[in-house]
Order: structure tokens, then sequence, then C-alpha cells
């Protein structure tokens, strides 16, 4: 039990690695900030390719999505950080998280996005057109809205998985939470600095977690 | 084009560490068929369970869940790995990532079985009680069939994004295919291998995803 | 036209009530009902029929009172409810069919699982209790695969497989297309004629004029006033059951 404490919940060396996790929190944050909305924004397109109309835009959106959902991040990743300087592309960690992030997420974004847009009614989209709005209008103030608003729970559910990916940039030496909790672990032989990243962590999603539960036992009743 | 032919596809490196990656990819699958078979079967129950209705018991699985969806599996694989030993506890990496990736996927499949036995009509329940089936048989023979049924699409897409996660093994030193790929492309200083590695999970799990959107458009799950 | 055994209750309610929270649904009920009786429930939506009914064979839970199935105890502790809700079949409005299984399916499954009968002798008896409802032919289909009036069919012989005493039936008919309720009253006629013990909450009254050997009428969770259906339809005695047949005729 003593062995237990001392090896998880060693506060004296959670205090010690405190500043330099929260500075990893920190880009945590950051990185989040910068791929969820980019990621959001490839998605759209993704996903109105692949309801588009055109034959060859509908594959080639699909083809996309099932491309990067089938892949994993962290090989995406490596690919990117470790494979393209051979190619003399040599990208910062940061750059290389954001283009394999943004590519992931964009992935499953797509995905749910274009469930929320074949929710929607045709009828909506022919009321809108029929008062005259064009097709960027009606999908902007008519469609895309009530698109949304059917798939919140899962945006929000891709939202923390995106949060949760981030931990992946560790691996290429970027300096997020986890990253900032494993140095101090391999310095100090102790994993009470990952239980300080995963406290952190359920502090950050946890109520997220809560929030979307309610949200789809609402949608469900 | 020959610059990238070289770097990307080389053939004298693809050749050279092909079986290195063809081995990674049997223990990519074996793990995966293990995770899935685990954690969908754990995270079952755990919903099963839960329908009892015993109070500290529901609570102890839905605190179980939160946290761990709530988790970066990449934390617990290296709580786990470098933790455990410092306590007496070691395990071989690829058990490691084995167990996580299990309770991670019994966690969520526990949320999803249980939206689906929470959708199930209330006058289900109620024709096989008035027949004489015991809970348990109702649960069992009426309710969790339909429940499972209901849910194969979220099910299907959870269990995919999870076994995805096998290649995290490589952090921890599973000799699984992105574990393989990295080795050999420090070996070669080549990116060849990777490519490969990227296509053994392509030729993997692109099946897969199409079969879960396939599966998306026959059932539909609750609320959609 | 009755065939009912005066004398002989396969069905005892006694003293029952039943609230919601504060909200008291069923007042003080006392019902008995014969063997081989068929006992008609009227009354306006809310009144507590279903509620009644449902206490039957303990799908809600009653406050107080006593039901007794065949002279035995239904409430009260250390009664084996699976077992003596084998003696109940019960019909809903919804019909409740298992939708991953066929008609067979659905028959046997409490056969072979509650019964614990094998799976051929389980089979026999369904394929029997199908064919007394006229579905031999739809055994193998699933419910989806059935009409509104074909799946209520189903549901009684789900119910009848298991040889019951009495069967509850709630509002049977009244979520089909006009044109399939003949089928099903059909059905419940023939079910009658073989000496079945039945309580049914029902609105159709042509039915009710023609198979039943009593009325019950019931109102704000009391039984207001019964008796055979030439009384209560050509002569009612009480103020609410003359308002409520009014409106019900239009
Ligand atoms: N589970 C329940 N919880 C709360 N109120 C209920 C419940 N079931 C029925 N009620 C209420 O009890 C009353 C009687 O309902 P019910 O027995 O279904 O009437 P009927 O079948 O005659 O229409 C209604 O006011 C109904 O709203
Ligand atoms: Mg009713």
């Amino acid at each position: 039990m003593d062995a237990i404490l001392a090896q998880f919940f060693n506060l004296e060396i959670m205090a010690k690695a405190l500043p330099l996790v929260l500075k990893g929190l920190g880009v945590t944050l950051l990185i989040c900030a910068v791929v969820i909305p980019l990621g959001l924004a490839g998605g759209l397109l993704a996903a109105l390719g692949s309801v588009s109309r055109n034959r060859a835009l509908r594959w080639a959106s699909i083809g996309f999505v099932d491309f990067f959902r089938a892949l994993p991040p962290l090989v995406l990743l490596i690919f990117i950080y470790a494979g393209l300087p051979f190619a003399g592309l040599r990208l910062s960690p940061f750059a290389a998280v954001t283009i394999a992030f943004f590519l992931n997420n964009s992935a499953y974004f797509a995905e749910i996005l274009r469930a929320g847009l074949l929710s929607v009614p045709r009828g909506q989209g022919e009321a809108a057109r029929s008062t005259g709005m064009s097709a960027t209008q009606t999908l902007a103030w008519v469609t895309l809205p009530q698109a949304v608003r059917n798939v919140l729970p899962d945006l929000l559910s891709n939202a923390v998985e995106i949060v949760k990916l981030t931990s992946l940039a560790s691996v290429v030496s970027l300096g997020e939470m986890l990253h900032a909790a494993g140095l101090v672990r391999s310095i100090t032989y102790n994993a009470s600095p990952l239980m300080l990243a995963a406290g952190l962590y359920l502090v950050l999603l946890w109520p997220l977690i809560r929030v979307i539960g309610r949200f789809e036992r609402r949608i469900a009743s | 084009m020959d610059v990238f032919l070289d770097t990307f596809l080389n053939p004298a490196v693809l050749a050279k560490y092909a079986p290195a990656i063809l081995e990674g990819a049997v223990v990519t699958v074996i793990l995966s068929v293990l995770i899935v078979l685990s954690g969908i079967a754990l995270g079952t129950a755990l919903a099963c369970l839960r329908a009892y209705r015993v109070r500290p018991v529901s609570a102890l699985i839905v605190v179980y869940a939160d946290i761990l969806r709530a988790l970066p599996p990449l934390v617990l694989i290296l709580l786990f790995f470098f933790g455990l030993p410092n306590v007496g506890v070691t395990l071989s990496a690829s058990l490691v990532l084995y167990v996580v990736l299990t309770l991670v996927l019994a966690a969520f499949a526990e949320e999803i079985v249980w939206a689906g036995i929470t959708a199930t009509p209330k006058g289900q329940w109620e024709a096989a009680r008035s027949t004489g089936l015991g809970f348990t048989q109702a649960l069992g023979h009426v309710v969790l069939p339909q429940a499972v049924r209901m849910v194969i699409p979220p099910l299907t897409n959870r269990a995919i994004a999870i076994t995805k996660m096998t290649a995290l093994g490589m952090v921890i030193g599973v000799p699984d295919i992105l574990g393989q790929a990295t080795t050999a492309q420090s070996f070669s200083a080549n990116a060849s291998p990777l490519t490969l590695a990227a296509a053994a999970y392509l030729v993997l799990f692109l099946p897969f995803v199409i079969a879960s959107r396939w599966l998306e458009a026959r059932f539909s799950g609750p609320g959609g | 036209m009755s065939d009912a055994r005066p004398g002989h209750p396969a069905l005892q309610v006694r003293a029952l009530n039943k609230s919601f929270g504060t909200f008291k649904v069923l007042t003080d009920i006392d019902l008995s009902v014969d063997q081989s009786e068929m006992v008609f429930v009227l009354g306006p939506s809310g009144s507590g029929k279903s509620t009644m009914l449902r206490c039957c064979n303990r799908l809600e839970e009653p406050d107080s009172g006593e039901i007794l199935v065949g002279g035995a105890p239904l409430t009260g502790s250390g009664v084996n409810l699976n077992a003596m809700r084998q003696r109940i079949g019960m019909v809903f409005q919804s019909f409740n069919l298992y939708p991953h299984l066929t008609a067979l399916g659905n028959v046997t499954l409490a056969l072979r699982r509650v019964q614990k009968l094998p799976r051929e002798t389980a089979e026999a008896a369904a394929r029997e209790a199908l064919d007394r409802v006229g579905l031999a032919d739809r055994a193998g289909h699933h419910p989806a695969q059935l009409s509104g009036g074909q799946q209520q069919r189903v549901a009684i012989a789900r119910a009848l497989a298991l040889r019951p005493e009495v069967m509850l039936f709630d509002e049977p008919t009244s979520a089909l297309d006009p044109e399939l309720v003949g089928d099903v009253l059909a059905v419940m006629r023939d079910v009658k004629a073989q000496g079945m013990t039945m309580l049914v909450v029902s609105h159709e009254m042509k039915f009710a004029r023609d198979a039943a050997d009593r009325v019950i009428f019931m109102d704000g969770g009391r039984i207001v006033e019964q008796g055979t259906p030439e009384q209560v339809f050509g002569a009612p005695r009480e103020a609410r059951t003359r308002a409520f047949l009014g409106r019900l005729h239009g």
C-alpha cells in the first residue's frame, strides 16, 4: 500500500512536476485550439463533398474520409514527422502534429457532419431556396444549423477524443502535458507525474463527458 | 519523382523489411482480435450488471466508464508500463497494451450497450415478464439481443477506433506493425518501412471502415 | 350464451388500491371473474383500466389488496411470481412482440425458458397455438413481416401457449387499422368458445354486446356500475355511464 502511494501519489514529486505539467497543459490546449477549428472546417468540406450530387466529388470525399479513418493517427504523425525529412521536408513537431491531426480530425468530423446533413429533411432546403436564398445562404442559415444541432453530442464527443489525441504529440517530443509528465517521470523514476497529468485530463474532460451524456439522453427521450 | 520513389517506395528496403512488418501485422491482428473480443464482452457484462440497478454497483460502473473514457489511452499505457513494475507488477509491453485497450473498449462498450438497453421499449420487458420470464431471462433472451442489434454501428466504429490504437504500443516497444516499421526505418535510414506500415494498416482496417459504413446504412441506432 | 360457471371464480380482486405518487389511480376495486366468463371493462381514458389489468399480473405492484388466481394468491410475500404469471396470459395494446424472434420464437420462448420444455415439445405446442389463431403458415415470419392484426394474433398465441387459466386483454384492437380488427375479435371469440376466462378492456361495443357475459364501467379509479351487456348498454343506472356511452355513440 505504501509502495503504491509512493509510486503513484508522491505529492512532493507532483509538486515539483506541477509547473512543467501545467505548461504542458497550455500546449495541449493550444494544439486543441488550432486543430479543432481546422478539423471542423476540413470536416465540413468533406461532408459537403460526400453528400454532393457530383459523383466524382462524392467518391473522392468518401475515399478521403475512409482512408484517414483506417489509418492510425500515430502512424500518420510519424510518417509526417519522421518520414518526410527523408524527402527533404523537415517540419517542426507542432507543424507535423497540426497536419496529422487536421487530416485525422477532418475525417471524423466529416462523418459526423455528413450524418447531420442527411438528417435534415430535404423540404427544409427546398423551402429556403423557394424564398430566393442562394445555395450558400441556405446551407449557412437553414441546413447547417439544424444539422449541427442534430449531431451536437457526437461533435462534442469527437472534441473530447481530440483532446485525448493530443497526448500522441508527446511521441514527437512536442511539449504537451503528457510529454511534460513523462519527462519528469523519466528523471524521478516515479509515476506520480503521470498521475498528475491523468488527474488534469479528468478535470478537463469528465465534466464534458457528463454534459454530453445528458445531451444524448435528452435527444433519446 | 525518382527521389520520391527512392525515399518512400525503395524496392530494396521494402523487400528487406517486408517480413518484419508482416510479423508486426500478425502481432497487430492478434492483439486487435483479443482486445475486441474481451473488451466488448466485458463492456456488455458491465451494461447487464448495471441493468439490475443496484445503486452502489451502478455508480461504480459509471465512474469506471467515465474515467476510462476521459483519460487518453497513452496515459494509461505509460502508467501501467512504467508505474506498475515499481510496485512489483511487471507486465510485458504487449500485455500492458492488451489490458489497457481492453479496459478502454469495455468502458465505451458498456456505455453503448447500456444506451441500447435503455432504448429498448418498456413493453418488451413487460411482455417477457408477463409470460413468466425472470428478470435475468428477460434481459438475456429479449432485451439484450435487441439492444446489441441496435448498437452494432456505434460499437463497430468504436471497436475500430480502439484497435487502431494498438499502434500506440510502439511507444513502449510492442513489436506491432508500427513498432517494426520505426525500427526498420531507423536501421535503413529510409521512409519506405513507414509507407509499408501505413499500407498494412490500410489493408487491415479499410475493409472494416467500409463495412461499418454499410452497417450504418443498414441498421439505425437509438435516436437515429 | 354464457358458459360461465358461477361460484367458481378464476380471478378474484379484493380491495385493490393503487397510487402513483400522490395520485390515487385505483380505489377499493373488488372484482370476481368466474371460470369461462368474459368480462368487459369500459371507461374513459385515464380511469385506471390498464392499471387494474396490469395489477392482475403484477406488472404494477398494488399498494394494498389481494389478488387470487384459481384461488391461489398472486400478491403477498413468498409467491412465486414467475410461476403465477404462467397462469395469467396478457395481451397488450401495442402487441410487444419480440422483433428479433420469429412468430414461432416468440411463442416458444417462455415454454422453453420458464416451463423448460424440450425444443420439439415447445415447438409443437407453439405451432398448435399459432394454428388456433390461424397463423400456422406464418411461424417463420418475423414481426416486421406481419400485419398489425397478425402480430396481435401471434401475441395472443404467445399467451395461449402457456395454457393460462385467465387471459387479460388491454385494448387489443385499438392500435389496429379498422379492417384488421375483425380477425382479432374472431380469435378472441374462438378463445372464449374454448372456455377461457377473459378480462377485456376494449371499446368494441358491438363485440361486447355479442360476446361479453358481464360489462364493468370504471371511472375515476372505481367500479361505478356493472351488469349484463343488456343492462349496462340498454338501461345504465349511473349518470356517468350514460354520459360515457352517449359520447361513445357520438
Ligand atoms: N407509471 C405511471 N406513473 C404515473 N402515473 C401513471 C402511470 N401509469 C398510469 N398513470 C396514470 O394513472 C391514470 C390511469 O391510467 P390507466 O390505468 O392507463 O388508465 P386507462 O387505461 O383507463 O386509460 C392516468 O391518469 C395515468 O396518467
Ligand atoms: Mg389504458
